[in-house]
Parts: C-alpha cells; structure tokens; sequence
C-alpha cells in the first residue's frame, strides 16, 4: 500500500436482493474508489449476482488479532442462556 | 413485414460493426494490464458479440434466405464487411484501445438511443434498447480511463494524446452517410448522423476537457471506405484469425 507502484486493495461488498445486507464478496485493486466499483462490477457482478455494491480501501478495516482468539471469544462458550433457545417460537416466526 | 435490401444491410452493418469490435477487444483477454481490467475488457467483448449476433440473427430473419448469424459472420469475406475503419485498426496499447473504445461507444450510444425509439422495425429497438444499457456503461468505462491517463503522468498524457490524433482521422467516416445511411433517416429508422455528430462531438469535448487533451479538428482530413467494404489491411488478418476455425469445419459445434 506505501508502494506507489501497486494500486491499493478495495474490499467489496455486494447486495445480492433487495432487502437483504451487503455481503463481503472479496477484493481488488484500482486506482480509486469510482474504478473500484467498475472493477468490482465486471469481477463480481456479471453472472447477476448483485443489485447495489459497496467498496472500502482495505486499509481502512481494523481487524481483531488472531492471538486475541482466546480472550476475545471464548468466554461466550459456556453461556448458552444468551441463545434464544429457552422459549417457545410460533410456529409464524420464520427467521428468527 | 417485407424488408428492402437497405433494409437488410443496413443492419448487417451495424452488426459487423460490433463483431469487429468485440473480436478485437478480446484480443486482450489473458492480456489485459491488471487482472480487473482483463475481465473488464472481455465482458466488454462480449458485449459486443451478443449484439452482433442478435442483429446478424435479425437480419438473416429478414432476409428469408435460410442464412444464419454463423453464415454472416464466418462465411462472408473482407468487401463483404462494412464495419467502420477505425474498429479494424489493430490493438496498439491499452491507452490506444480505450481511446477509440471513447470515441467509438460514444457514437454506437446515439445512433442506438436513435434506433430504440423508432417503431419501423420494432425488433431492431428492442435490441437497441438491450445494446443501451451495456453501452452506456461502455461508454463510462471508457471516459473514466482516458480522464484518468490523459489526466495522469507525462508519459500517460503522451500516449493518450498520440493515441487521440492517431485513431482522429477515422472518426470521419462515422457521420459520412452511404447509400444505406440515407435510407435509415429516409424511413425515420435513424437520425441523421450530422446530428448524432454534434452529440458525440459535445460530449468528447467534456471528457477531453477533463483529461486536458487537445481534441483535433472536426473538420480535418479524413479516412473513408469501410462503409463500402474497402478496408485497411488489418481486415483480412483479423478475418482470417477469426474465420479459419469456421471456415475449415463447417457447422462445427462443441
């Protein structure tokens, strides 16, 4: 990325339906955001997979460290009573 | 409905001008600068192929002849073809093909827009109105580029501007009507190109502003013939590339 030479990374996202989120498809490169989005078009896009399509410069994602694993979500292993599974759905509720 | 002869060629043209491009833009695949742009450049390909073969289909229809869209394409030679000379040129580098991929969707954008809202052949407009969209896009694609490099290092700006006032004296031949052009404004099929000249026109000098290149002289020399099937030598070569599979087995499928 500090390389003047390689353009930088985009990450793109892709709505496939209305209605539905944005998805993490993969990534690319180009030289700006509006090219990002063309580029993302044609890599992504062309057996209709997508109706809206965000990009972001990879550069500008935090991630959380993989030494972290353990601290960060392993505490959540033994508290099941955070899933829903202690009620009764309706038989109406579809996605829950 | 009884199609005339300009009728049929008129069409065949327009198809043999978006198989020469296609055929050359995917020239490029496994070639392009960056992997993106490679796929870019064959979805654009493709485009035109699609095109060519709704309006090659269309015209065989018209025709009544029992002809195909593989017969038109494949088994026709060079004084056959009427595409615009500027298509034939060879590939040149990326700067060339996307400068004349600018001036040559440009121009395919209106007289499409032309031919999808007329209702004398109401099956050309509705390829037209498909052939818009993928155009359109076309078009963007193209004016981002040459923004971007004519707007970009000394050496890009060189080359586009070299591309630019090389591929200028074929744009002519775009708004120099033949007998088949006559025809299409006759019928109200198409506009007339001196007012799909004035569109393009417009619209290159906008995007040659923004990528401060110098756009030549409108009324300068140019190049003609393809309209009437006298080609440059490229032709022949491209042809024969694209043909030989065809041509050596016939109705070959796989």
């Amino acid at each position: 990325m500090n390389n003047n030479k390689n353009w930088p990374l985009w990450e793109v996202f892709v709505r496939s339906r209305q209605g539905l989120g944005h998805r993490h498809v993969g990534s690319l490169h180009a030289p700006d955001a509006e090219m990002a989005i063309q580029n993302a078009r044609d890599v992504y896009t062309r057996r209709q997979e997508g109706v809206s399509i965000w990009v972001l410069p990879a550069a500008a994602i935090t991630a959380s460290s993989p030494l972290d694993k353990d601290c960060m979500f392993e505490p959540a292993n033994d508290k099941v009573y955070r899933h829903p599974t202690f009620y009764d759905l309706p038989d109406e509720v579809k996605n829950m | 409905m009884e199609a005339s002869e300009q009728h049929i060629q008129y069409i065949i043209r327009l198809a043999d001008d978006a198989l020469i491009q296609g055929q050359r833009l995917s020239e490029w695949c496994g070639h392009g600068p960056i992997l993106e742009e490679d796929i870019a450049l064959a979805n654009l390909a493709l485009d035109h192929i699609g095109q060519a073969r709704a309006l090659y289909t269309h015209a065989a229809k018209l025709e009544g002849k029992g002809r195909t869209e593989d017969d038109l394409a494949y088994f026709r030679d060079e004084v056959e073809f009427r595409n615009h000379l500027i298509l034939e040129l060879p590939i040149g580098d990326f700067g060339f093909t996307i400068m004349r991929q600018l001036l040559y969707s440009v121009f395919a954008l209106e007289r499409m827009k032309s031919l999808a809202s007329q209702e004398v052949d109401t099956n050309l407009a509705a390829i037209a109105s498909k052939a818009i969209k993928e155009l359109r896009y076309h078009a963007e694609h193209a004016k981002d580029w040459v923004i971007r490099l004519g707007d970009g290092t000394e050496e890009s700006h060189k080359r586009m501007q070299g591309s630019l006032d090389k591929l200028w004296p074929y744009t002519g031949e775009m708004f120099v009507p033949v007998a088949d052009d006559l025809w299409s404004t006759e019928t109200g099929l198409c506009s007339p190109l001196n007012s799909i000249k004035a569109a393009w026109a417009d619209s290159l000098a906008q995007t040659f502003h923004e990528a401060t290149l110098t756009m030549p002289d409108l009324d300068g020399w140019m190049h003609q013939g393809g309209k009437s099937g006298n080609h440059t030598e490229h032709l022949g070569y491209l042809l024969a590339e694209m043909q030989s599979l065809a041509r050596k087995h016939p109705g070959v499928t796989w």
